[in-house]
């Protein structure tokens, strides 16, 4: 059996009286892909940080490949194996891309063929001996994302990678980290740009307040959060008391014109009532959405919300 | 590729490319031989005139400049990479904190050397071709021992620029308590002790006197620039007071050094303490 790449037990990280996680357990297995979900203050870069060992937990227990990130024997050569993309990246105006490239990879350790490679990848090989003060901010990015690459990372952290990249870019980024995936790279994706992402991610952890607030696939996620599909009806809906009968069943109901409606269901009942829909009425078009990625995560903070004065109150009997 | 060597390499590089090395070079370059030409005139007389007078006029010049341009150089090393984002990403690299600072003070220190040898060295080659009463050894010797000084206090300072670096959050804030430090050695520490000289009527002694001037990095090197000319003491300032027998070369330049390793060590303890 092959170590987990991350497993967090029972972590908390206080800074100052603040407290940033607030008791985390959690497992990831090598090559999976993570999405790593929350709004500023979540805990998120917190998380990250701790795992790549540039903070030291105020308690429990943290692994990477099985040993302590923040223990200095281990460290080079578990980070040798790490690859980190930080929010709000820079890098030196004065150098060019492939100085910055190069500058990094000596720090790792990674070769020459392999930098030129990269560039090649991220697209930045033209612009590679240009000023990186002449950069865009998505060809910063790329050029953050050639360095998280070096080394072939086997962990793979990217902090908001799609920030700044246009429609293309980030689709690149996602092939390459469907690529990356094949070869067994576990990878975690910070992001608050939720769309476009889910269909990447193996796993997806809902952060707030630093908690965990949900965690599973998106399908499980789904399930859990009972959030219905909605479908747009276009057509006539013919047989009234049909539609009348529906709200006893819990589909809710709306009428937007003559021609229009939007019915919302549980997503179980998706299949019974296509057919009835179709069979019973005389529809030209339907179209249904299920639950995004945005608001199962909406979903979940709107009801963290909503019970976030209990722990207060325990916090205030502690004292 | 050793990781410190790197980083060294990088910052050494940057120096070059900023026009760093250049700029100080030429600075140090062109105040120093204006001042060692001009340095005689409050005798009334222009012109490259006795060593002792040069030294002497080149060490306050030293004094003012070294430190200033040191800490701009330094301040922002760690606070600045910081506000790139490039400091967090460097933590997530294969180095150890200690390594990068180390890295970054020899890249720096290097930089420093080189920029105060070219120029206090081209002005040296000039004062020797120009000067007809000096006797070239002994200006090789003086001259010498003021440049490995300079170069020393350079260093002292950007090591003190280093522990500002990693204690601000801002770079703006860094800069403001870099100028104080400045502020502070150049002129308010020997006003202090003016004043302290003065309002004991001189019953401080000149022991304890001494000693007090060893906690001014800018007043050992004065010491030990000055200490061989006698007929300097009425041009060198507080540092003629000092007792020159109690304190020994030795202890002097061991000083000196101390005030560079002592501001490192502790840079790099914070450092490693720092919430990144």
């Amino acid at each position: 059996m092959s170590v987990e790449a991350i497993h967090f037990e029972h972590v908390v990280m206080n800074f100052g009286k603040v407290q940033a996680l607030n008791d985390i357990s959690l497992q990831i297995g090598q090559g999976q892909v993570v999405g790593l979900l929350g709004h500023n203050g979540a805990g998120k870069t917190t998380s990250i940080k701790i795992i790549l060992g540039i903070l030291r937990p105020t308690f429990g227990t943290v692994r990477v490949f099985g040993y302590d990130p923040a223990n200095d024997v281990k460290m080079a050569a578990l980070r040798k194996q790490m690859g980190y993309l930080p929010e709000n990246l820079s890098f030196y105006p004065q150098l060019s891309g492939r100085e910055t490239l190069q500058y990094f990879a000596r720090l790792k350790g990674a070769g020459r063929q392999e930098q030129e490679q990269l560039l090649d990848e991220v697209g930045l090989l033209h612009a590679a001996d240009r000023r990186v003060k002449t950069y865009s901010k998505g060809m910063r990015q790329r050029l953050g994302l050639a360095q998280a690459m070096l080394n072939q990372p086997k962990l793979l952290i990217l902090d908001e990678p799609t920030v700044g990249l246009d429609p293309v870019a980030t689709r690149d980024l996602y092939d390459k980290i469907e690529r990356l995936k094949q070869q067994g790279t576990t990878i975690i994706l910070c992001s608050h740009v939720l769309s476009g992402i889910e269909e990447h991610l193996d796993r997806a952890l809902i952060l707030s307040a630093g908690k965990i607030l949900a965690q599973g696939s998106i399908d499980e996620l789904r399930n859990q959060a009972q959030l219905p599909m909605t479908i747009h009806v276009r057509g006539k809906i013919s047989n009234q008391d049909w539609l009348d009968k529906l709200s006893s069943q819990g589909v809710s109901t709306q009428r937007i014109n003559s021609h229009q409606y939007i019915l919302s269901a549980a997503v179980d009942r998706k299949l019974s009532l296509l057919q009835a829909l179709a069979v019973e009425n005389e529809i030209e078009d339907i179209e249904i959405n299920l639950p995004t990625l945005e608001s199962i995560y909406i979903h979940y903070n709107t009801q963290s919300l909503a019970g976030s004065d209990e722990p207060c109150k325990q916090g205030g009997n502690a004292r | 590729m050793n990781k410190v060597f790197v980083v060294a390499v990088k910052e050494f590089k940057d120096g070059l490319r900023n026009r760093w090395v250049a700029g100080i070079t030429v600075v140090l370059a062109l105040f120093a031989m204006a001042i060692s030409y001009f340095g005689a005139a409050a005798s009334g007389m222009v012109g490259f005139t006795s060593l002792s007078t040069t030294i002497v006029s080149l060490s306050s010049l030293a004094i003012f400049l070294i430190p200033l341009i040191a800490l701009i150089l330094a301040y922002d090393s760690i606070v600045g990479e910081e506000e790139q984002g490039t400091l967090i990403l460097l933590l997530t690299y294969p180095l150890k904190r200690s390594e990068l600072l180390a890295g970054k003070f020899a890249g720096h220190a290097a930089m420093m050397a080189l920029s105060t040898l070219l120029g206090f060295g081209s002005a040296g080659i000039l004062i020797a071709v120009f000067s007809e009463q000096v006797d070239l050894g002994e200006l090789l010797v003086a001259y010498s021992m003021f440049i490995a000084t300079s170069i020393l206090l350079g260093w002292v300072f950007i090591a003190l620029a280093y522990l500002v670096s990693v204690m601000s959050q801002e770079k703006s804030r860094a800069s403001g308590v870099a100028l104080l430090i400045w502020f502070a050695f150049v002129f308010v520490f020997d006003l202090l002790l003016l004043g302290l000289l003065v309002a004991t009527g001189g019953a401080v002694g000149d022991d304890l006197f001494g000693w007090l001037l060893l906690l001014n990095p800018t007043d050992i090197f004065r010491l030990i620039n000055l200490g061989g000319f006698e007929a300097t003491q009425i041009q060198s300032g507080l540092a003629s007071i000092a007792d020159k027998q109690m304190i020994q070369p030795l202890v002097l330049w061991s000083s000196l050094l101390a005030w560079i390793v002592i501001p490192c060590l502790i840079a790099a303890w914070r450092f490693n303490k720092r919430v990144v």
